[in-house]
C-alpha cells in the first residue's frame, strides 16, 4: 500500500465540542484512540455517540477543539473506514457495491474482481454477489456495507451500532466479522447501547453522557468498578437521563 | 371520413412524403435531447452539487425556463441566426441545424432542471457514504448520475415529448421549407389550414403514437428498474 508509511494512529481528541446551532452533541472531550482491542463506545440515546464516531472519521469538524490521527490535523482520509448507523446502499448489485469500495481505496482494476469475491466470502455473501444491494435485508445489507469498509483495509475501523436492529444470529454474525478484522490488526471503534455486546467485544469503554465523556476504562474496570454514579446505574440496567 | 380513411391510408401505404417527414422530425429531436443532455446533465449537476451566490436565483430561471413558450425561443434563435445577427455568418437559418439549436435550447431547462432535483435528493443520502469512503468531487459527480441514471433517462424522455409535439419554434427557424425543415407539427400545421386533411390527420396519428410510446418506454424503464437496482 502507498498509504502505509502513514498511520491514523493515535487518534487523540483535545477538548473537541461539537454544535449545531443551541444544540450542543459533543462537550469539551478529551479522548485518545491506540492501538489495541476494541473500544466500545457506551451511552444511552442522544449521549453523543454517533456524532464522536463522524468527527473521528473526520465527517464532521469539531466547533472546537483539536482532532489529530498520528499527529496530523487535516481530515483527509487516512486508512479509516466508518460503517454508518444506516449504511447506504449504492443502486448497483452486491459485488458492484463493494468493487466500488475498493476502486476509492486504490485496489487496481485487475486485482478487483478477485478481492470483491474474498470479501464477500468474508461476510458471507457470495451467493448474494449478483443481487441488486437495496433488495437485501437490513443485516444482509450492514454486511455489505462491512465488507465495502474493509475493502480499504483500514487502520481505524468506525462501528456506529452496527447490530442495533438485527436479530441474535445476524447480530452474531456481523460480531464474528468485527472480531476477525481486531484480529487482524484493525482498531475497533464501535457505538452501542447493548450492555452484552460491550461485554462480548469491548477491550476499553468510553462512557458517554450527554455529549460528555463520563468515563473512559477497561472494560474490566468499567463492570466491575464503575467510577462515575452515571455508569453504575447505566451497567445495572436503569434509565439515565 | 373519407379523410380519416385516407389518413390511414397514407400510413398504411408507407407515403414517401410523409416517411420523409417523420424521419426529419425524429433526427432534428433525437439530436435536439442529445445536445441538450450533454449540456443539461453536468449542468444539473454542478447546480445540485454546489453553492455560490445566486444559486437559488438561477435554480428557480432553470426551473422556470422549463416552461418557456416555444415561439419565443424560436424568436430569440431567428434573431441570433438571422443574416443581420450575431451568428448570421454561419448561415444556419431554415436549415435543419437551427432547429436542432432552437429545441435544444428548449429542452435544456427540463433536463437541467429535473437533474438538479433527482442529484440533490440523491446527494443528501448518498454525502456521508461517498465522504466516508473518500469519493472526490469528479467521482461524486459520475457516481450520482450512474445512480440516478432511469430518473435522468426519464427526464430525457421528458424533453423529447416537448421537443417531438412543439411548433412554434421549429416554424420560426426552420421556415417550414417542403423536403428540408418540413417536421410532422408544420406539416400538420400547414396541411389543416390548406385543407389537405388527410396528410395532417396521419401525421397526428403518428405523433400521437410516437408520444405514447415514448412514455410507455418511460413506465417499462421504470418499472424494470425497481426490480433491478430498486
Amino acid at each position: 500500500m502507498m498509504r502505509a508509511a502513514l498511520t491514523d494512529l493515535p487518534l487523540i481528541l483535545d477538548r473537541v465540542s461539537l454544535s449545531a446551532g443551541a444544540t450542543t452533541m459533543l462537550d469539551r472531550l478529551n479522548l485518545a484512540i491506540t492501538p489495541g482491542a476494541p473500544t466500545l463506545v457506551l451511552g444511552p440515546n442522544g449521549a453523543g455517540k454517533t456524532s464522536l464516531l463522524r468527527v473521528c472519521m473526520g465527517l464532521a469538524a469539531p466547533s472546537a477543539g483539536t482532532v489529530s490521527w498520528g499527529g496530523r490535523t487535516d481530515r483527509g482520509l487516512g486508512r479509516r473506514a466508518m460503517l454508518l448507523q444506516k449504511p447506504v446502499m449504492l443502486r448497483r448489485s452486491v459485488a458492484a457495491n463493494v468493487a466500488y469500495g475498493l476502486a476509492q481505496a486504490g485496489c487496481p482494476r485487475h486485482r478487483r474482481a478477485a478481492r470483491t469475491e474474498e470479501l464477500l466470502d468474508r461476510v458471507g455473501l457470495l451467493g448474494l454477489a449478483a443481487r441488486p444491494a437495496r433488495r437485501l435485508s437490513g443485516g444482509e445489507q450492514q454486511r455489505v456495507a462491512l465488507a465495502r469498509a474493509l475493502a480499504r483495509e483500514p487502520e481505524i475501523l468506525l462501528l456506529d451500532e452496527p447490530t442495533a436492529s438485527l436479530d441474535p444470529a445476524a447480530t452474531r454474525h456481523v460480531e464474528e466479522i468485527i472480531l476477525m478484522a481486531s484480529q487482524s490488526g484493525a482498531k475497533i471503534v464501535m457505538a452501542s447501547h447493548d450492555l452484552g455486546q460491550v461485554r462480548r467485544l469491548a477491550g476499553d469503554v468510553v462512557f458517554l453522557v450527554r455529549g460528555r465523556l463520563c468515563e473512559h476504562a477497561s472494560a474490566g474496570d468499567f463492570f466491575d468498578r464503575p467510577a462515575s454514579a452515571e455508569a453504575a446505574v447505566f451497567i445495572h440496567g436503569e434509565l439515565v437521563l | 371520413m373519407s379523410e380519416g380513411l385516407n389518413a390511414w391510408q397514407l400510413i398504411a401505404s408507407g407515403d414517401a412524403t410523409l416517411i420523409s417527414i417523420v424521419r426529419l422530425s425524429l433526427t432534428i429531436t433525437l439530436a435536439a435531447v442529445a445536445v441538450a443532455a450533454v449540456v443539461g446533465l453536468p449542468l444539473g449537476a454542478l447546480l445540485a452539487l454546489t453553492r455560490f451566490p445566486g444559486r437559488s436565483a438561477l435554480v428557480v430561471l432553470v426551473n422556470g425556463f422549463m416552461g418557456l413558450p416555444p415561439v419565443v425561443v424560436g424568436l430569440t434563435v431567428y434573431l441570433l441566426l438571422s443574416r443581420s445577427g450575431p451568428l448570421g455568418a454561419f448561415g444556419l437559418l431554415f436549415t435543419p441545424a437551427a432547429m436542432v439549436i432552437a429545441q435544444a435550447l428548449l429542452v435544456l431547462p427540463i433536463i437541467a432542471a429535473l437533474t438538479r432535483q433527482t442529484i440533490e435528493d440523491l446527494w443528501r443520502e448518498y454525502r456521508d457514504e461517498l465522504t466516508a469512503m473518500g469519493v472526490g468531487p469528479p467521482g461524486r459527480v459520475a457516481t450520482l448520475l450512474w445512480d440516478s441514471r432511469f430518473s435522468l433517462i426519464t427526464a430525457m424522455l421528458a424533453g423529447f415529448g416537448r421537443a417531438a409535439a412543439e411548433v412554434g419554434t421549429v416554424m420560426i427557424v426552420g421556415g417550414n421549407i417542403e423536403g428540408f425543415t418540413r417536421t410532422m407539427t408544420t406539416t400538420i400545421a400547414l396541411e389543416t389550414s390548406k385543407g389537405d386533411l388527410p396528410l395532417a390527420m396521419g401525421l397526428g396519428a403518428i405523433l400521437i403514437g410516437l408520444i405514447l410510446a415514448i412514455n410507455a418506454a418511460a413506465w417499462g424503464l421504470r418499472v424494470w428498474s425497481e426490480q433491478r437496482v430498486a
